[in-house]
C-alpha cells in the first residue's frame, strides 16, 4: 500500500506550493510596512490592517456581505429541507425532475444567470435592492443545501419515524422530534455551505447589486481593476482566517470532501 | 395511503420549485426574448423580432475571436487540470491516512476562499516585479521580466489554481470505488508498477477523469472574475464581454444573445461528451 514513488512524493510537494503560493503570498503583502505591494521581510508592520478601519465603506460591506449570506442561506435552508425530505423519503411522479429543477441553478454560468436577474429584476424595481440580492443568493445557494439534505434524509432509518407514529404521535411531533433531529446535521452543513457560498459569489452579484449595496467580493474586484495595494491584501487576509475557521467547523463536522463533493 | 400523504411530497417541494422556475426559469426566458430584439442607435430596444444579434455574433470577426480565444482558454485549462489533477488524486489516495487528512484541506480548501482572493494573489504573483518575474531575475534565469500579467499564460495559470480541486475531487470519488485486489492481482501477476497504472488504474477511472474535465471546462468558459483581473480589458473572453455590453455599452440585447450562445454552447458539449461516456462506459456504471 504504502509504495509511493519519490517522483510522485516530489510531484505532490510541489503541487501543495502550487495551491498555497497565492495564498501565502497575500497574507505575506498584508503585513509589509511599505506603502506598494511587496514582501514583509525587510520590514513588517500592521499598518495596512489598521488601515481598513479607515475604509468604512468595506467594512459596511463586509456586514452587508455577512448579512445576505445568513439570510439567503437561511432562505434556502427554509425551501431546500422541505423539499429536500420529499425527495428523499418518498416516491412519486416526477421526482427526478423536481431533483433536476432544483439543482438546475449550477448549470447556469452564474454571469448568465446575473445578467437574467438584473433584466428581471429591474422590470419589477428591485435591481440593487437586498431584497433582490437574497431574492438571487437563494436560488444559487438552494442546490447546495439540497444536496447534503438529501444525502443525509437518505441515510436516516425511516423505521424511528414509524415507530414514533404508530405509537400515537401527532405528525407534527414526529417531524419536530424525530425527523428534523436526524437531518439537522445536514441542515447545518448545508447552511453553513451556503452561507459561504453567498459571502463569496462575485459573478452574478456584480449585475444584481447597485452602488449602494456593493458586497465586499463585488467592492473588491472594482477595487482591483483600478489599482492593487496591500489593503487588498489586509482585508481578504482577514477573510482567510474566517474561512479557515469555517473549513476547520466543516472538516470536524461533516469532512470536507463530503461537503464539497460535486460542487460544481 | 391517503390522498394528504399522496400530495405530501409535492407541497413540501412546491415553495423551492416555484422559487426556482420564478428566479431562474422565467428570467432565462426573458434574457433569451430579449436577444431576439434590435438595439437601436438611440439606445433602447426595439420591439420587432430579429436574429441579427445572432447573425452579428457569427459574422463579425471580433465576436468570433472572442469566442475562439473563450474556448482555446477553457480547452487549455482542462487538459492541463488533468495533467495535474489525475496523479495528484492518486497520490491522495495512497497516502496514510493523516498526511491525506492534511492534504484534502490544502488541496479543497481553497474552493471556499473567495475567487477574487486567490486572484489577487496571482496578480500578485505574476506582475512584472512579483514573486515569480523577481525570483526568476534573482536565480539568473532571465534578464527582464516576463510579460504575465495580462496575458493568456498568466489567465491559464490563474484558472487552473482556481479549478484544479474540482478535477482532484472528481478523480479521488472514482478511486475510492476502484477494487484495490485489482491492483494487487496485476502485482502478483509480475506487472510493473507503471503497467498497474496504465493498464489497470487509469481505465478504471476514466469516466471519473472525463466527469471532472467536464465541471472545468464548463466553469472556465464562463469564469468571470478571473480573466477580467489576469486577462484584463484587451485580453477578452466572452463573459467579460457580455459584462462590458450590459454595464458599459448598455447593449442588453447583444450581452443577451451572447450570454444564450454561451450557455447553448457550453450545455451542448457537456451532453454531447455525456452522451458519449455514457455509451462508452456503461458496463463500469452498470
Amino acid at each position: 500500500m504504502n509504495r509511493i514513488p519519490r517522483a510522485l512524493l516530489a510531484f505532490h510537494a510541489i503541487f501543495v506550493l502550487f495551491m498555497l503560493a497565492p495564498l501565502i503570498m497575500v497574507v505575506l503583502v498584508a503585513f509589509t510596512s511599505k506603502g506598494y505591494v511587496s514582501l514583509p521581510f525587510d520590514g513588517a508592520s500592521l499598518r495596512w490592517f489598521r488601515a481598513i478601519f479607515d475604509h468604512p465603506e468595506f467594512i459596511a460591506a463586509f456586514q452587508r456581505s455577512v448579512g445576505l449570506a445568513a439570510g439567503s442561506a437561511t432562505m434556502a435552508v427554509l425551501l431546500a429541507v422541505p423539499a429536500g425530505m420529499a425527495i428523499a423519503w418518498h416516491r412519486f411522479k416526477g421526482r427526478e425532475a423536481l431533483l433536476g429543477l432544483l439543482l438546475s441553478p449550477l448549470m447556469v454560468p452564474p454571469i448568465v444567470l446575473g445578467i437574467a436577474l438584473l433584466r428581471s429584476l429591474s422590470q419589477i424595481g428591485g435591481s440593487g435592492s437586498i431584497a433582490g440580492l437574497v431574492a438571487a443568493h437563494t436560488v444559487v445557494v438552494v442546490p447546495y443545501v439540497l444536496r447534503l439534505v438529501v444525502a443525509c434524509a437518505t441515510g436516516v432509518d425511516r423505521n424511528v419515524a414509524h415507530a414514533g407514529e404508530s405509537l400515537g404521535a401527532s405528525p407534527a411531533t414526529v417531524f419536530w422530534r424525530i425527523e428534523l433531529p436526524m437531518i439537522l446535521p445536514g441542515i447545518a452543513g448545508g447552511w453553513l455551505i451556503a452561507f459561504i457560498t453567498s459571502f463569496d459569489e462575485l459573478s452574478l452579484t456584480i449585475f444584481v447589486a447597485s452602488p449602494s449595496t456593493q458586497t465586499l467580493p463585488v467592492m473588491m474586484y472594482a477595487y482591483i481593476a483600478n489599482t492593487i495595494d496591500p489593503l487588498l491584501a489586509s482585508i481578504s487576509t482577514v477573510m482567510l482566517a474566517l474561512t479557515l475557521g469555517a473549513m476547520f467547523l466543516l472538516e470536524r463536522l461533516f469532512g470536507l470532501e463530503r461537503v464539497l463533493g460535486g460542487k460544481a | 395511503m391517503s390522498r394528504a400523504s399522496f400530495a405530501l411530497p409535492y407541497w413540501l417541494s412546491a415553495p423551492g420549485a416555484i422559487a426556482i422556475l420564478a428566479l431562474v426559469g422565467l428570467p432565462l426566458a426573458m434574457t433569451f426574448a430579449l436577444s431576439l430584439h434590435p438595439f437601436l442607435p438611440d439606445g433602447s430596444v426595439g420591439g420587432k423580432l430579429t436574429l441579427s444579434n445572432y447573425e452579428q455574433i457569427v459574422s463579425d470577426g471580433y465576436y468570433l475571436a472572442i469566442f475562439a480565444r473563450t474556448f482555446a482558454l477553457a480547452t487549455l485549462v482542462t487538459l492541463v487540470c488533468v495533467v495535474v489533477g489525475v496523479p495528484e488524486a492518486y497520490v491522495l489516495s495512497r497516502l496514510s491516512s493523516r498526511w491525506r487528512a492534511v492534504s484534502i484541506v490544502v488541496v479543497l480548501g481553497p474552493l471556499l476562499v473567495s475567487v477574487v482572493v486567490r486572484t489577487l494573489g496571482w496578480a500578485i504573483l505574476l506582475g512584472n516585479e512579483g514573486a515569480i518575474n523577481s525570483s526568476l531575475i534573482a536565480l539568473g534565469v532571465i534578464d527582464a521580466p516576463l510579460r504575465l500579467m495580462f496575458t493568456f499564460t498568466g489567465v491559464v495559470v490563474a484558472l487552473v489554481h482556481v479549478l484544479l480541486p474540482y478535477m482532484v475531487l472528481a478523480v479521488w470519488a472514482s478511486l475510492q470505488k476502484l477494487d484495490p485486489a485489482t491492483e494487487q492481482a496485476a502485482d502478483a501477476l509480475g506487472a510493473g508498477h507503471f503497467t498497474v497504472l496504465r493498464r489497470i488504474v487509469l481505465p478504471q477511472v476514466i469516466p471519473g477523469i472525463l466527469a471532472g474535465a467536464l465541471i472545468v471546462f464548463a466553469l472556465a468558459a464562463s469564469a468571470f472574475a478571473t480573466p477580467a483581473i489576469i486577462g484584463g480589458r484587451r485580453l477578452k473572453v466572452v463573459p467579460t464581454t457580455i459584462f462590458d455590453q450590459f454595464l458599459n455599452e448598455l447593449n442588453w440585447p447583444m450581452g443577451a444573445a451572447l450570454a444564450a450562445t454561451l450557455m447553448a454552447l457550453v450545455l451542448s458539449i457537456t451532453m454531447i461528451v455525456n452522451a458519449f461516456v455514457e455509451r462508452r462506459y456503461k458496463q463500469v456504471f452498470a
